[in-house]
């Protein structure tokens, strides 16, 4: 069996899409800069203390347990913030075909199913 | 017979059977990593006050590994970009670039960072000898400071006889600063450079010692957590580059000059595994490097 090309062999209309692609790669470029700023920033947050900053801020005693919860939380919402553009962009996420979404979605169901087993281990609802 | 909708894609779908591949291979690849990081917060949640070690990673080469793994992403879709612009010139420097950051990123790994970690030491203290070294734990400090216990002292191991010779009674460790001394505030927190033992050494008398290990995965829930999933993603680095490199090479220059577009779905496919290991090491960093 012989596959039909999938490109149009037309050079003007090839001309056109190549284009296409041209125009992405100034966005990947931007991408690329954002996740190396965004690493940095991650970094800079992780010496940055959160609950003395927060207790300064809002006129609250917040223990440095909290303090280092509240340093997790945020450099797990950078990490979340990158995580997603590598996905939307690098893995054109942004714009797929229904069926890779149906994939993910039963990933994403099937993987915070995991993520329960092990909250439900870790809260131990008999003994606890 | 050739295998069908390798270039173009299925009428039903609207994608050709390598992409729908990738994406099923991936979603497996969730589960397998997702339940290593379900294991870490478990095993972090339930670690006792000062059993999970802050601030033992060298951060600013973990910082420079991740900019290494997401330049090599930029680099692996702008040459699949090339590709489908009909550079191969172009992609061949590309994926060049792509092969030696990942090289870079596995040699840092195993030629500095994991070495670094077998020789250096940590004693655990008995809880009935803490207060015995408190001039090297400053847990009083600690304790004002409402920050959790330090348990450990750490640093270099100065008689490695010690760990075998029964006539041996004390263990000689060149101490860490945070050891060094350890009512300083500026330890507290963790360092960003990382700054080598000192001279200082403390000697610590073998019946005060819970466990002596080396950072190895053997030394805590911490390490054995660290080492598996740099491990495992360690080995994916290894297969996405020994995957481009077949790219590279000039047997894929004929997969081009056939059709350009069956090697660019290639780079593709492969590129979706590449920046899916990417985005692995963007949790595995601040994780464990530095909360």
């Amino acid at each position: 069996m012989n596959n039909p090309p999938d490109i149009a062999q037309d050079p003007a209309e090839h001309e056109e899409y190549a284009h296409g692609v041209h125009q992405h790669v100034s966005r990947y470029l931007i991408v690329g800069a954002v996740l190396l700023f965004f690493t940095l920033l991650t970094v800079a947050l992780s010496y940055v203390d959160f609950g003395g900053f927060f207790s300064w801020l809002f006129h609250v005693q917040i223990s440095p347990a909290t303090g280092s919860k509240l340093n997790i939380a945020i450099a797990l919402i950078v990490a979340a913030f990158k995580v997603s553009l590598v996905g939307l962009i690098f893995m054109h996420l942004a714009a797929e075909k229904r069926l890779i979404y149906r994939v993910l979605i039963f990933t994403g169901f099937f993987v915070l199913g995991l993520f329960w087993l092990t909250y439900l281990a870790w809260y131990n609802p008999v003994v606890r | 017979m050739e295998i069908p909708y390798t270039i173009s894609t299925r009428p039903d779908t609207g994608l050709w059977n390598a992409k729908i591949g990738i994406w099923l291979f991936l979603a497996s690849e969730v589960m397998l990593f997702g339940g290593l990081f379900s294991a870490y917060v478990f095993l972090r949640l339930d670690a006792a006050p000062g059993m999970w070690p802050h601030g033992l990673l060298n951060v600013p080469v973990g910082t420079m590994n991740t900019a290494i793994l997401i330049i090599s992403s930029v680099t692996v879709v702008l040459a699949w970009a090339a590709l489908k612009m009909r550079r191969y010139r172009a992609y061949w420097w590309y994926m060049l670039a792509t092969i030696l950051c990942g090289i870079i990123f596995l040699v840092v790994k195993l030629s500095y960072e994991w070495p670094q970690k077998f020789v250096h030491f940590g004693a655990y203290i008995k809880p009935a000898a803490l207060e015995k070294y408190e001039q090297y734990l400053g847990n009083h400090h600690l304790t004002e400071r409402g920050l959790p216990p330090r348990l450990e002292i750490t640093g270099h191991l100065e008689n490695h006889e010690a760990l075998h010779d029964p006539n041996v009674k004390e263990y000689e460790i060149a101490m860490d600063p945070v050891n060094a001394d350890p009512t300083n505030p500026a330890m507290d927190r963790p360092h960003f450079f990382y700054v080598p033992p000192t001279d200082k050494v403390a000697k610590i008398e073998k019946e005060d010692v819970e466990r002596i290990d080396s950072f190895g995965p053997w030394h805590s829930t911490y390490f054995a957590s660290y080492f598996t999933i740099t491990g495992l993603h360690g080995l994916h680095v290894l297969g996405g580059v020994l995957v481009f490199i077949y790219m590279w090479l000039p047997v894929s220059k004929k997969v081009y000059q056939r059709n350009p577009e069956h090697l660019a779905n290639r780079v593709e496919v492969s590129g979706l595994f590449w920046h899916f290991v990417d985005l692995i090491w963007i949790f595995v960093f601040p994780l464990f490097y530095l909360l």
